[in-house]
């Protein structure tokens, strides 16, 4: 983290966070809808308007002052992907929401980690400040997606046994 | 070649019609060529029955032409004192006028053979030998003045050398008045269409009998700001005209039926993305490699009927050397304007013939695409409704972003599979060219005789030459020759044959390709005949006038 | 850290999506690679009408679809072509070509080659899984010889895979590139980097199939950035890429070449010359 120094800097990283996942979460609940796993996908549509929502709070934060424009591989995330961000490779069209919030829940504590890390860093006190205040958002997320979890059970077995086969397309 | 090429262009400066055909061996140096000339005082488009004048400068595997050079008795038969013309030629009872060709060539500084045989002709056919000192200017004078002294010096000695017969084949003195004269290939003609028509990009691959018409239009595009790539296969250039034609450049490719057929799937997508493309296709024997040097009208099925699904596009065909022009002219603006795919069905006869014409007026077909300049909400590249034409965004365009696409598509261009959308895009391919209001251009129409000869392509040629024949006899022809082939016009055709009490189909291909054509979508309840002949040899005026007037019927 | 202060406020990522939604399996490496093209697209702020996404077919090839520029979706293996064609008239536009690697190395092979040759100035991205998706899991030029689970190949293929880094060096490619559908910033970064090359740039973007090649999820474990700059030696290039074992990610060479000109500045009025030409010689 050694790039994000300033308040401004801090804001356009954790815009870049939510955003990113909101987008995600808006990606993988086309997945669902597409595939017809209607469960999932509204489950994943109300993460990305959650992730939106957040976003949209950060930029109220940065007030007038405009963040700076990052590229997006040019953000200091210490990883190749944004803490909060699902790898694509994670979804599956026969996923249940307990295995979803599974992956939200991972995509949380990262988060949560990532702020924290800055909030114990040596950046400005007031830029630590707010960091601590997203870190312990994050956790209270944490726990609420795992109380959500706590309403579905776990997978079968065989979740992703499918008796057909891949459609021909082209 | 150089010989039939100054001969041509001295009997053009004379005043005289004509036309230049020419064959030659497989061997891709050095081998045996014949250049077939007809010099007339009214245009022609195709040779007589037989030649007047066969000469040999020297008469090495010269048999090899003899189907495609008839003689008869009145022919004349040219050739060095030394050499031995093959048999078969003399066998036909054409006289045999043997010259020292070689001894004169020998004795005068730089002296050729063709040039002493040149002199001869013009004798004979009492040509103004003084205005052959321009033409080789013209075209020697790159090889210095010493060449066009020794080819003067060598049309004179074959000229005295005749003396005794000269004016044995004299023409009659050339119609006083006309326009400008042109000397042109078919592939010229074509390629100038292209471009009067609007195209500024063509991607292409070389293959005979095409490549002339590329030639001659790499460097002509250049003076229009065009370019010409030569691709890597009719894969690439068929698609390369595509993308240009995306981006909203009138596009054009030439090729012959091998390349046409590797052409074929994409010229599916341009019918189904609604993308303007055209292709000429220079026909040659086949199928397979075939006889890339000569003659058929063997790909009339594939240009009709080669592409897979239901793929409505337009397929036309020139009637003449000097019809290239206005046929591909015209296939380009109906492209576009229809923003479909054209094939034009040019063949080997007419695009390396060259041909005296008075100079094409110019018509007004330029490419005229509907095209979407301005944003619009909702924009629907593929909007049903109206004649079927639906204005094309050009990429740069903003606001109205669309994927053009091969599968099947809702009025977006989103990918549908659903039957409606399958239904409603088809109807809009099809009734979008059965729509349009061809004109008169549709086919040519001569005479107005009960007999009828249906025929398309290079083939006009020979059947206006029996035309002319069997109206010395007596016997009116009406000429029917569509050159728009697809969409078909059947209410026009029904007119054209009205009251023709007999219809001959004359085509140069073995498997009947035009008949099958005409019974599938222009039955007739008293039928066709047919005179279907395979190339190469061409379909002779005789052959036509003796289904109408057999010999000694009169 | 870059940064890009000086670039106007610019369109989103997801404002260059469009609203079809990919028909792609989730879990695809593909959703990831169609948010590279829109990081790349908005971190160069280009015009969304200004761009042209050329495919053609395979599940890869959908792409233009999903974009809010402008796209054509041709037929099998022509991609290349169609955006050369597109290219070289209308050179005003950012021309790009996705596709996979049965479109682009095996129906489409010749044409790969060419365009490394012909260097017209177009970004072409493959996104490589080894398979075709579409027709259920067949081999591709690009899979092991002794990959046995298709059905038309039950025996493996036993052929010599492709190695289509090392054919763009051969034939010419002016900017060469790897990239992994597990980073999609650092594929929207080679992206980016690949359209301001001058000449024809070459991305491969390894995007697993988890439908048919479910075990390419562990690609990630393998994946990592080439520990070298890029060259533009394509001799220092060769020797990188031959003892590569394939999952090095990065830019690896960008070549000095000038990109193929055509000149290309149509005029609607005919030249005299033209006719000239075919007057007589008098």
């Amino acid at each position: 983290m050694k790039t994000i120094t300033t308040r401004v800097e801090f804001l356009a990283h954790a815009l870049a966070i939510e955003e990113e996942a909101a987008e995600r979460y808006a990606v993988f609940a086309d997945q669902m809808q597409v595939t017809n796993n209607p469960e999932v996908a509204t489950l994943f549509r109300e993460m990305a308007r959650l992730e939106d929502e957040h976003a949209r709070r950060i930029e109220e934060m940065s007030g007038d002052k405009p963040l700076p424009r990052i590229d997006p591989w040019a953000f200091d995330f210490g990883d190749a992907e944004p803490p909060e961000a699902v790898d694509y490779t994670a979804t599956h069209y026969l996923m249940t929401p307990y295995q979803a919030l599974g992956l939200v829940l991972n995509a949380e504590q990262r988060a949560a980690e990532f702020f924290q890390r800055i909030a114990d860093g040596d950046g400005e006190a007031d830029m630590r400040r707010l960091a601590a205040e997203f870190a312990d958002e994050e956790r209270e997320h944490v726990e609420r997606v795992r109380r959500w979890r706590g309403k579905y059970p776990p997978p079968e077995p065989h979740w992703d046994e499918d008796p057909d086969p891949p459609n021909e397309l082209e | 070649m150089t010989a039939g090429g100054i001969l041509l262009e001295v009997a053009a400066q004379a005043g005289y019609h004509g036309i230049m055909t020419r064959s030659s061996g497989p061997q891709i140096r050095g081998g045996e060529a014949a250049a077939m000339l007809r010099i007339s005082t009214f245009p022609v488009e195709s040779h007589a029955d037989v030649f007047d004048i066969l000469v040999g400068v020297d008469w090495l595997n010269a048999e090899r032409f003899r189907a495609e050079i008839p003689l008869g008795p009145d022919s004349l038969v040219v050739g060095d004192l030394d050499g031995r013309p093959p048999a078969e030629y003399l066998a036909t009872g054409a006289r045999l006028l043997a010259l020292p060709l070689s001894r004169l060539a020998r004795e005068r500084e730089g002296g050729r053979e063709n040039m002493v045989a040149l002199g001869a002709i013009s004798a004979l056919a009492a040509l103004p030998r003084g205005l052959f000192e321009g033409v080789l200017n013209a075209l020697l004078g790159r090889k210095g003045s010493e060449a066009v002294v020794s080819g003067m010096a060598c049309i004179e000695a074959g000229a005295q050398c005749v003396a005794g017969e000269s004016g044995t084949f004299a023409l009659a003195p050339p119609a006083p008045t006309r326009g400008a004269i042109w000397n042109i290939s078919g592939n010229e003609a074509a390629g100038l269409g292209a471009i009067r028509g609007g195209v500024r990009f063509v991607a292409a691959y070389p293959i005979t009998p095409a490549t002339e018409l590329l030639e001659w239009m790499a460097p002509a595009l250049e003076q229009v700001g065009g370019v010409l790539v030569q691709a890597e296969d009719e894969l690439a250039s068929v698609n390369q005209l595509i993308g240009a034609s995306f981006g909203g450049t009138p596009s054009l490719t030439a090729t012959s039926g091998p390349g046409l057929a590797l052409m074929t799937e994409s010229i599916g997508l341009a019918v189904a993305s609604e993308t303007p493309v055209v292709v000429v296709d220079v026909m040659r024997g086949g199928p397979s490699t075939g006889i890339p040097t000569k003659s058929e009208q063997g790909d009339l099925n594939i240009a009709l009927y080669g592409l897979h699904g239901d793929a409505p596009h337009l397929v036309l065909a020139p009637l003449s050397v000097a019809d290239c022009l206005f046929t591909t002219q015209w296939a380009v603006h109906l492209a576009e304007k229809l923003q479909t795919a054209a094939i034009v069905l040019s063949d080997q006869s007419l695009g390396q013939t060259r041909a005296l014409i008075e100079r094409p007026a110019e018509v007004a077909f330029v490419s005229g695409r509907s095209i979407q300049r301005t944003p619009v909400a909702g924009y629907q590249r593929y909007a049903l409704g109206g004649d079927g034409v639906s204005p094309m965004a050009l990429p740069g365009t903003p606001g109205c972003q669309y994927t053009a696409d091969g599968l099947e598509h809702a009025p977006s261009g989103t990918p549908s599979s659903r039957a409606e959308d399958h239904r409603r895009q088809l109807d809009k391919r099809r009734d979008k060219l059965t729509g349009h209001d061809y004109g008169d251009h549709w086919a040519l129409i001569e005479g107005d005789g009960d007999v009828v000869v249906l025929t398309w392509g290079s083939s006009l040629a020979p059947v206006r030459e029996a035309r002319r024949s069997l109206a010395g006899r007596g016997i009116d022809v009406r000429i029917v020759a569509p050159r728009l082939l697809m969409p078909v016009q059947p209410a026009r055709m029904r007119e054209a044959l009205s009251g023709a009490s007999r219809v001959l189909v004359v085509e140069q291909s073995h498997g009947a390709q035009f008949l099958h054509y005409l019974q599938a979508f222009y039955p007739r309840e008293r039928g066709y005949e047919s005179l279907a002949q395979p190339g190469p040899l061409p379909i002779r005026p005789e052959q036509v006038v003796e289904r109408f007037n057999p010999r000694g019927s009169r | 850290m870059e940064q890009l202060s000086t670039r106007q406020a610019a369109l989103k990522p997801k404002d260059y999506k469009s609203d079809n939604k990919p028909v792609w399996c989730p879990g695809c490496g593909d959703f990831s690679v169609l948010s590279a093209f829109t990081k790349a697209m908005s971190a160069m702020t280009l015009d969304p009408e200004r761009v042209a996404v050329i495919s053609g077919i395979g599940c890869s090839s959908r792409i233009p679809a999903y974009l809010n520029v402008y796209g054509f979706h041709a037929v099998h293996g022509r991609a290349l072509p169609v955006a050369i064609g597109l290219k070289i008239t209308r050179p005003d536009l950012t021309v790009l070509v996705a596709g996979g690697d049965g479109d682009g190395f095996s129906i489409g092979g010749n044409h790969f080659l060419q365009a490394c040759r012909r260097n017209v100035d177009i970004t072409y991205v493959v996104m490589d899984n080894q398979v075709y998706g579409m027709t259920k899991g067949q081999a591709s030029p690009t899979t092991a010889p002794d990959w046995m689970r298709s059905k038309l190949t039950p025996h493996g293929t036993r052929i010599n895979p492709f190695y289509p880094l090392v054919i763009a060096l051969a034939s010419g490619a002016n900017f060469i590139a790897r990239a992994s559908s597990n980073d999609p910033n650092g594929t929207a970064r080679v992206i980016a980097e690949a359209v301001e090359h001058p000449g024809f740039s070459f991305v491969q973007v390894l995007s697993p199939c988890v439908t048919f090649r479910p075990e390419q999820r562990d690609w990630k474990k393998i994946v990592r950035p080439a520990p070298v700059a890029p060259t533009a030696d394509p001799a220092v290039a060769a020797r990188r890429l031959m003892t590569d074992d394939n999952f090095f990610i990065g830019t690896l060479f960008k070549g000095g070449r000038a990109p193929f000109e055509s000149g290309f500045a149509p005029r609607a009025e005919v030249a005299g010359e033209l006719e000239r030409s075919f007057g007589l010689t008098a």
